[in-house]
């Protein structure tokens, strides 16, 4: 199913920003698209797009959800684009599960054909567009070593945990292109980030908790649990010897910066680690300034460690 | 890792008696210790098929008890009660009394998926969860959970507009479980934030909170959307014998 995909194709996608990215996750988007143009990369924003259900619709009912991702995948259609780079965990994670659900579940194509056909569009076939992660888009369409001489290590003595979250890897099935040896990701033991962020120079650490759950989905519904769990994770990260988190999901960074706050409270003490977007540190690498890449929009205040790290 | 089990056995109904004889032989202390008997008659035969019927809840039936869901699970890490392997247990075997012993935490699910990565029949775990937390709110055991009150607010509001605003989702939250302001430590964070101030930020949330993000051409599309989700639960209302309202 996944198509095979020339690096020329993925030097212009369409661009599927999500809700979050025009909220809460706005450095994300602003670090985004700042990298892209500095590499070169062209995103053209899917026209008229809608929210992909998040982790909230399928409550309501799962098909609906179906139905809303899929119709992001139709306006991709329409514009002519057979790439479609989602930077959100939870927009990538649910414009696959719809693609997989076309084609394996019938009530769901047949949820699909009604909405849209009364919705006035054409329904959503499955194998019409891929849907990527900002991960793949960079690795793919760039590539490690052109990171590194673009970057020139400027992410040297950076010690940094890649957190990547549940979405991005679970459950395996709806990511048919992972798992497949040399190169592909894995969802086990995902590496891209770390692949990408070491090419700029930083030093990854050794992080046992890189898929595990930021509590996001119960974010404020269950706020004592998600803060546990974030409590978890930012200790870790610092007893691995982790100065910075690095993110690629803004449920995932929201979550983690709200709750930190709470879980020191919890803890009685600060935790040393700062947390940033990994497209923040590229762009800050690729001689990005913070303000370019949104650094002042993170509530922990990053601004003085990146200062002592030579990033301006 | 140790699949994770569950003792049958309930502290409560664990009994040591100080002193005590019987038919002339004494038994007292430690040697008297006696689990009560415990009878259940009353069988929920319908309660597997009712949340099979629930969306997610389809393939309970696979679940062959290897406890990778549970050795797995997130919330089971923070609250050993939070057991999915034996509420799939308790519903397959139709124990509703055992099951609403925990209806209070079954929402509690944070939808990581790692049951769902691990579990060798396809049972899709986390579905499960959901649609027994479901069911128990259908069914009137428990009031509509925080989780619920969310993700119905965050759903009207992309059925209205195509997109959400975050504001105006988490102010219909605070506002339905009752807490007219958001929680102190969200205000603290807000106030930080401020402080600094990232101009950009600021406005972009003072733009959406103001200006709605909507998408174009939405209309019809979120109507649609609404009739499908009636008729589904009139469907699954009266699957679950419940007659008239369509649930939510």
């Amino acid at each position: 199913m996944a198509k095979d995909l020339k690096e020329k194709d993925l030097k212009q996608v369409a661009y599927y920003p999500g809700c979050a990215l025009e909220g809460t996750g706005h450095a994300y988007n602003r670090s985004t698209k700042a990298v892209g143009k500095a590499l070169g990369l062209e995103l053209v924003e899917v026209k008229d797009w809608n929210c992909c259900g998040a982790m909230e619709v399928k409550n309501i009912d799962p098909q609906v959800q179906t139905y809303l991702s899929a119709r992001n995948l139709t306006k991709t259609e329409e514009m002519g684009f057979n790439v479609v780079m989602a930077p959100c965990n939870g927009c990538y994670h649910n414009l696959k599960k719809a693609e997989y659900d076309l084609a394996q579940n019938p009530q769901a194509v047949e949820a699909n054909e009604r909405i849209s056909a009364k919705a006035g569009h054409h329904a959503y076939r499955p194998g019409g567009v891929e849907t990527i992660h900002a991960l793949d888009w960079l690795k793919r369409a760039v590539g490690e070593e052109e990171l590194a001489r673009r970057t020139a290590g400027k992410l040297k003595g950076m010690k940094v945990a890649n957190y990547y979250g549940c979405m991005y890897t679970r459950p395996r099935h709806i990511f048919p292109e992972k798992d497949q040896g040399e190169g592909s990701e894995s969802t086990y033991a995902p590496h891209f980030m770390d692949d990408l962020l070491a090419s700029a120079g930083a030093e990854n650490v050794d992080f046992p908790l890189k898929t595990a759950c930021c509590g996001g989905a119960h974010a404020m519904s269950d706020a004592d649990t998600s803060t546990q769990l974030v409590l978890n994770i930012l200790t870790t990260a610092e007893a691995c010897g982790a100065e910075v988190i690095a993110t690629e999901c803004p449920t995932c960074h929201t979550s983690l910066e709200i709750h930190q706050l709470r879980a020191e409270k919890l803890l009685g003490r600060k935790t040393n680690v700062k947390i940033l977007y990994f497209t923040q540190l590229l762009g800050m690498a690729l001689g990005l300034s913070q303000r370019k890449v949104g650094v002042a929009e993170n509530m922990a205040d990053p601004r003085a460690y990146l200062r002592e790290k030579g990033l301006k | 890792m140790p699949i994770h089990e569950k003792t049958l056995i309930r502290p409560e109904n664990l009994v040591t008696n100080d002193e005590l004889v019987i038919d002339g032989v004494d038994v007292s202390g430690h040697w008297s210790t006696f689990i009560k008997p415990r009878t259940i008659t009353d069988y929920n035969e319908a309660m597997q098929e009712e949340i099979a019927a629930l969306p997610g809840g389809e393939n309970i039936h696979r679940c062959w008890q290897c406890g990778s869901c549970t050795n797995s699970c997130t919330m089971n890490a923070v609250n050993p009660e939070f057991n999915p392997r034996y509420w799939i247990y308790l519903i397959r075997q139709g124990l509703e009394e055992e099951l609403l012993r925990d209806k209070d935490i079954i929402w509690q699910c944070v939808s990581c998926n790692k049951c769902t990565y691990a579990c060798p029949r396809d049972v899709v775990p986390e579905a499960v969860m959901k649609a027994t937390a479901h069911w128990l709110e259908l069914k009137g055991h428990t009031s509509e959970s925080p989780s619920s009150v969310f993700d119905r607010g965050f759903t009207d509001n992309v059925l209205k507009s195509g997109k959400i605003e975050e504001g105006h989702v988490l102010r219909i939250f605070f506002w339905r479980t009752g807490q007219p302001l958001a929680p102190p430590w969200l205000r603290d964070l807000i106030a930080g934030l401020v402080k600094k101030f990232p101009v950009f930020y600021l406005f972009n949330l003072l733009k959406t909170a103001v200006f709605r993000p909507k998408t174009r051409g939405w209309g019809k599309t979120g109507v649609a959307i609404e009739d499908y989700v009636r008729e589904r639960h009139a469907e699954q209302a009266q699957a679950l014998g419940l007659s008239g309202k369509g649930g939510h």
